[in-house]
């Protein structure tokens, strides 16, 4: 990814004819992030987005999965092909139970030496960043990171837009003169298709050509998370918000009294992690999470920039603020202009009655 | 053990007065070490403001080819405000866009920044993020360093320069000066609004780099005594307001609520409509004038600028008082090391005596009753500007009535409200004070 | 006796994004006046350094790559107690990305370690300009050192054994991992808090001269993979998000009851579903 760019650089993205010996570079691949035993969600809606690419391209779409062998594995592979992928690079080996960057840099950069795609795209997960680094290093390739969109331009490279200047601005970037095009992307940005569970493919097996003592980092251990109620508001299908509008901690609890009548998760814009009056795990946004509910209330929300790009993929959003010409209003598809403290107990007790009624109806 | 380090002289402050006494001291070639509390000289001073050439003149003659100016002023508006209207009169002349133009709005945080770099260029160390807790005093109470916040933080010099702003707070704790009264000190409120050089230059009338002034005074400090004002600037308009804390203190008025109906009135909502707030502050102005000024010089120290109350309220005028009354403390030292002699109290009062022969001290003697006078008559902030726009709305109105009556229609409601004796005695105050 | 840890921590000067505004009119970025300040997460790498340096002695040395101004970046950071800075400015590197950015850095480094070989390299998690966290993986990768990434504590370290051990995070856990010197941390953020300087360390930090290398200095073999030129991806072009085509359909009512029966109608309206999902969450209280 380009560092912040000094000035809107028309015309610096000249298109050039691409290399000769890089003209092999065909196909899209998804990097799925398997992790004991488990597959982070992002690497499905990659393939799903990868199924776009792939198709303007007119290609196919692989995914790579690396692991040791095993139920995990295995059950990865399949669901690869569920979500969209025609064929899957497979590397099972011992060393790739834990991850750590050597051996994992070594089998994806020896997968895409010997099969050559032209895009390449990660989840922005630890892991994913960790990895992508290494590999578009030692590929000597170009790799945007965080995009929000991704698109194949009349010339067949990958324009990858992100969000740039603290979010203030977005900016498209390219690698034209190298292969693969690296690209990595936040969970919950892209949008996760329907499973297909009666599609399958072809598996192609590579060697992972390493043994442990070739390996110096060891994994000690793994203290997984002690608590495991955080929040979950990436995954929420419901999420009620509240901002600054709230003005003071102790109102918090309109926003929680909604959220637990809709069975919503709850989470708030930054000033309000920043004065402590919630966890940061329950921040929207560029620097907190991205969520993608089927309803997102936004109470007392200005909506900054930094707050949309983590929300307007909502489904529906319903905003409550008292500025009728609050920025908010903008991208959120209904508004109440109104006090959120007198709105947000009349919606908490508007619902329960409807909901009430709803279930006596069956 | 560390060594405390020594200096010739020791700043307290980065602003105009600090920088100035720093900037003479560094070129007379003393060895001085100016310490300012923000992250960078001019951080704590976000706020926009008109600058005067001739002081900064003196110090930086080609001030103008590197300083960050914003616009020039070629005109000034003064209005008296009530809650819907206002009368006023302004002045703008073609004259003002002149070679060296005499004064200019300024954005704080750049101006005393890049000020602080030639301060550096001279040959001063500056030290930032520290803040100054008190002084040093040898056992004859003579001030022979400071201490500040940091780890191993005190450091010792011939002199320290207190132009550490109007709350003096240094001064105050070492005993050097009495506590400052709600009565001497004004609390401003400025609002930065962000807004494209073409629609400001549409809205006021401008071209090139022209600037307007707005001073307002009226209702619209909800019976205090206090004024307004808009400043353009670049790509932005500087927009405050400012009252006296006794007044604050007994009205219960928040400063905020006083600025947003100030930007919403009438006269003022159109011009600055759709822009975005970009910073909002809030600062004190030492308003106590001639009456409040503290002991100036000691053993060891003097005082300049906001510090030591150099501010003239009725003209806006501050920055230029404390860059002079920091040049001619810091000329008052470099002389006298010059001559070898020691930074006794005896020494420094030439100080006191260059302040009195310049005109920051004439001009402050000279309205030294005004903050009485306007303190104690809130009416010139309520009645007056009611009674002047009834006025300018009733001559102005063609309704059939004839001129005559209207006038003592105009005459008739001023001594209602007034009475005869009270406008007459408004008047003789008001010249005195203005004597 | 041990000289105690080389260590270098790659800082860079930013623009405080907090403050960028573009000009509504030709929706060009408005760089004037926006202060610059120490990319924040890598205050924690600064800390973390001088946190080993107290441990087991050794010297900090931050190097940037940036334009002149950028020097300030490094006299902050000798304030807060660094010991040497060092600037990696020329032209030839402007416009480079992260390949490129790493390029240039890992030639500073080695040019570094000539003296004394580099023990640890530090690096924040990320930058809040490019905000990519490849910079560093990229230099690790380059230099062949053990990269640790998202660093959160490092629980020992043994300099004899050139071994340490650090708590990586991971998702949903926390990895400790051991590896050997030399390496390079990137830190997370929160993880500890920088410390002021002491008073002569600022007086210090301000009479400093902050080293200034341009490519030659830096020993950089190829001019060819730095800046522009070494950098694969080209930004095509920058702009503001534009605003969706239709603003929020307002829901009127008089009172604020209404307001929320008919909010409540307009959303079902739309997702005729919605209600029913909503019925099914888990979490339903009574
Ligand atoms: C690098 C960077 C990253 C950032 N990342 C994030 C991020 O991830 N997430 C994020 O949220 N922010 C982020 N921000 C901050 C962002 O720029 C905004 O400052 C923030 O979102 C504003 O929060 P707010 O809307 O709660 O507060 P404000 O902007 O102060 O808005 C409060 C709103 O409440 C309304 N209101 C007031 N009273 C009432 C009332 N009684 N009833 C109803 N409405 C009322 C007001 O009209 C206003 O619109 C980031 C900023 C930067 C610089
Ligand atoms: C709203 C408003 C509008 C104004 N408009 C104008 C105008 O248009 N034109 C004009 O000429 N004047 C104007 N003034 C007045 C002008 O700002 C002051 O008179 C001027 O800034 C005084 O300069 P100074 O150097 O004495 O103090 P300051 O500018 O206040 O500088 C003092 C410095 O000392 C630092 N400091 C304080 N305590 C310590 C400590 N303990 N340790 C270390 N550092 C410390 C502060 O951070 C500050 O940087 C205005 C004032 C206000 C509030
Ligand atoms: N120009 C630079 N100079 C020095 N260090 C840098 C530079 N750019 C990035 N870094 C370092 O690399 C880290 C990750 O940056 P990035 O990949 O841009 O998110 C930062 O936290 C810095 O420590």
């Amino acid at each position: 990814m380009a560092q912040a760019p000094n000035t809107p650089a028309a015309g610096r993205g000249k298109s050039k004819e691409l290399p000769e010996h890089l003209k092999a570079y065909k196909n899209v691949w998804v990097f799925v992030e398997l992790e004991h035993g488990r597959v982070h969600p992002v690497s499905w809606e990659l393939l799903t987005e990868g199924r776009k690419l792939a198709a303007a391209l007119n290609v196919d779409l692989a995914g790579v999965v690396l692991g040791p062998s095993g139920e995990g594995t295995d059950s990865a592979v399949a669901e690869a092909f569920h979500y969209g992928a025609d064929r899957v690079y497979l590397v099972e080996d011992p060393l790739l139970e834990n991850y750590r960057t050597d051996p994992f840099t070594k089998a994806m950069t020896d997968l895409v030496n010997t099969h050559k795609p032209e895009v390449l795209l990660l989840g922005a997960s630890t892991l994913g960043r960790d990895l992508a680094g290494a590999v578009a290093t030692t590929l000597a390739t170009g790799l945007t990171a965080d995009c929000t969109e991704l698109a194949i331009d009349p010339n067949r490279n990958m324009a990858a837009t992100r969000p740039t200047f603290g979010g203030s601005l977005l900016c498209t970037i390219m690698t034209q003169q190298a292969r693969p095009q690296m690209a990595t992307v936040r969970p919950r940005v892209m949008a996760m298709g329907e499973p297909d569970r009666s599609r399958s493919g072809e598996v192609v097996r590579e060697r992972l050509d390493m043994v442990e003592e070739d390996i110096v980092t060891k994994v000690l251990d793994f203290i997984p998370d002690a608590d495991s109620n955080q929040a979950q508001l990436a995954f929420a299908d419901i999420v009620v918000a509240g901002g600054l509008g709230l003005q003071k901690p102790e109102n918090i609890k309109l926003v929680k009294d909604l959220a637990a009548v809709l069975g919503a998760e709850y989470g708030c814009s930054r000033p309000l992690i920043q004065k402590g009056w919630m966890t940061a795990d329950r921040q929207i946004g560029q620097t907190g999470k991205t969520i993608r509910p089927r309803l997102y209330i936004a109470a007392g929300i200005s909506g900054a920039i930094q707050h949309r790009v983590g929300s307007e993929g909502a489904d529906q959003i319903l905003a409550i603020n008292i500025d009728p010409n609050a920025p908010i209003f903008d991208f959120a598809h209904h508004g109440i202009v109104g006090d959120a403290l007198e709105i947000l107990p009349a919606l908490t007790e508007a619902f329960r009655q409807r909901l009430a009624v709803d279930r006596l109806a069956g | 053990m560390t060594q405390r380090e020594h200096f010739d002289a020791i700043v307290v402050g980065a602003g105009p007065a600090g920088n100035s006494a720093a900037l003479v001291m560094a070129r007379g070639g003393l060895n001085v070490l100016q310490i300012e509390r923000g992250e960078y000289p001019g951080a704590k001073n976000v706020q926009g403001a008109i600058l005067y050439a001739d002081a900064i003149e003196r110090l930086i003659p080609d001030f103008r080819d590197s300083a960050p100016l914003e616009r020039h002023v070629i005109e000034q508006r003064m209005w008296m405000l009530d809650d819907e209207a206002f009368v006023g009169t302004s002045y703008r002349s073609d004259r003002f866009n002149e070679q060296r133009p005499n004064r200019y709005t300024i954005i704080r945080a750049q101006f005393d920044k890049w000020f602080s770099s030639k301060v550096k260029e001279a040959g001063a160390l500056v030290v930032c993020e520290t803040t100054v807790t008190g002084l040093l005093k040898d056992k004859r109470g003579r001030v022979i360093g400071v201490s500040t916040d940091r780890d191993q933080g005190e450091v010792t010099a011939d002199v320290v320069v207190l132009a550490d702003g109007v709350n003096a707070l240094i001064g105050s704790r070492a005993g050097l000066r009495k506590e400052l009264t709600p009565n001497d000190v004004a609390l401003g409120v400025k609002e930065t609004i962000f807004m494209p050089r073409e629609v400001i230059d549409a809205r006021f009338n401008l071209k090139g780099n022209e600037g307007v002034v707005i001073e307002a005074a009226g209702s619209i400090t909800a019976g205090m005594a206090g004024t307004a004002f808009l400043y353009t600037n670049g790509d932005s308009v500087s927009i405050g307001i400012g009252c006296l804390i006794s007044d604050f203190k007994t009205s219960g008025v928040r400063p905020y609520y006083l600025l947003e109906k100030f930007k919403q009135h009438p006269s003022i909502a159109p011009l600055i409509e759709g822009g975005e707030v970009k910073e909002y502050a809030a600062h004190m102005l030492p308003e106590g004038g001639y009456n409040a000024i503290p002991q100036l010089y000691g053993d060891g120290w003097v005082v300049a600028g906001d510090a030591a109350q150099m501010l003239n309220a009725v003209h806006r005028e501050g920055s230029n008082l404390a860059m002079t009354s920091g040049r001619l403390a810091a000329e008052t030292i470099v002389a006298a090391k010059a001559k070898g002699k020691a930074m006794t109290a005896s020494t420094l009062k030439a100080y006191k005596r260059a302040l009195d022969d310049s005109f920051v001290i004439k001009d402050l003697k000279k309205y030294r009753r005004l903050p009485n006078v306007l303190h104690n008559n809130k009416h010139f902030f309520t009645d007056y500007p009611r009674l002047l726009t009834n006025a300018a709305e009733t001559m102005l109105r063609v309704d059939g009535v004839s001129k005559k009556e209207k006038e003592k229609s105009v005459m008739g409601s001023f001594r209602a409200e007034r009475g005869l004796r009270g406008l007459a005695i408004d008047i003789l105050k008001m010249n005195r004070a203005w004597r | 006796m041990s000289q105690g840890l080389n260590m270098v921590v790659c800082i860079k000067q930013v623009p405080d994004s907090a403050q960028i505004r573009v000009h509504p009119v030709t929706n060009t970025i408005m760089r004037q006046g926006v202060p610059t300040i120490i990319n924040p997460y890598d205050l924690h790498a600064l800390e973390a350094a001088m946190a080993l340096r107290d441990r087991l002695g050794g010297t900090v040395t931050v190097l940037t790559m940036g334009p002149p101004m950028a020097a300030t970046a490094l006299r902050k950071a000798l304030g807060h107690g660094a010991d040497r800075g060092i600037l990696l400015s020329d032209r030839f590197f402007a416009g480079a990305d992260t390949l490129a950015t790493s390029y240039a850095l890992t030639s500073a480094i080695q040019k570094i370690g000539e003296s004394r070989p580099v023990d640890i390299v530090f690096t924040g998690k990320q930058t809040i300009d490019g905000d990519t966290a490849q910079v560093g993986p990229g230099i690790a990768r380059r230099m062949g050192l053990n990269q640790l990434t998202y660093v959160s504590a490092i629980p020992t370290i043994d300099q004899e054994a050139g071994e340490i051990t650090v708590h990586r995070r991971a998702e949903g856990g926390v990895q400790v991992l051991k590896t050997k010197l030399p390496c390079l941390i990137t830190m997370l953020e929160a993880t500890n808090v920088l410390r002021r300087g002491s008073l002569p360390d600022m007086l210090r930090a301000e009479r400093a001269e902050v080293e200034t290398w341009n490519a030659e200095a830096a020993g950089v073999e190829d001019i060819g993979k730095c800046g522009m030129k070494g950098s694969p991806t080209k930004v095509s072009k920058v702009f503001a998000p534009s605003p969706r085509a239709e603003k929020a359909k307002m829901v009127e009512g008089d009172t604020a009851e209404a307001k929320a029966r008919v909010a409540i109608d307009a959303l079902a309206e739309t997702d005729p579903q919605l209600l029913s999902v909503i019925a099914r969450q888990p979490a339903l209280a009574s």
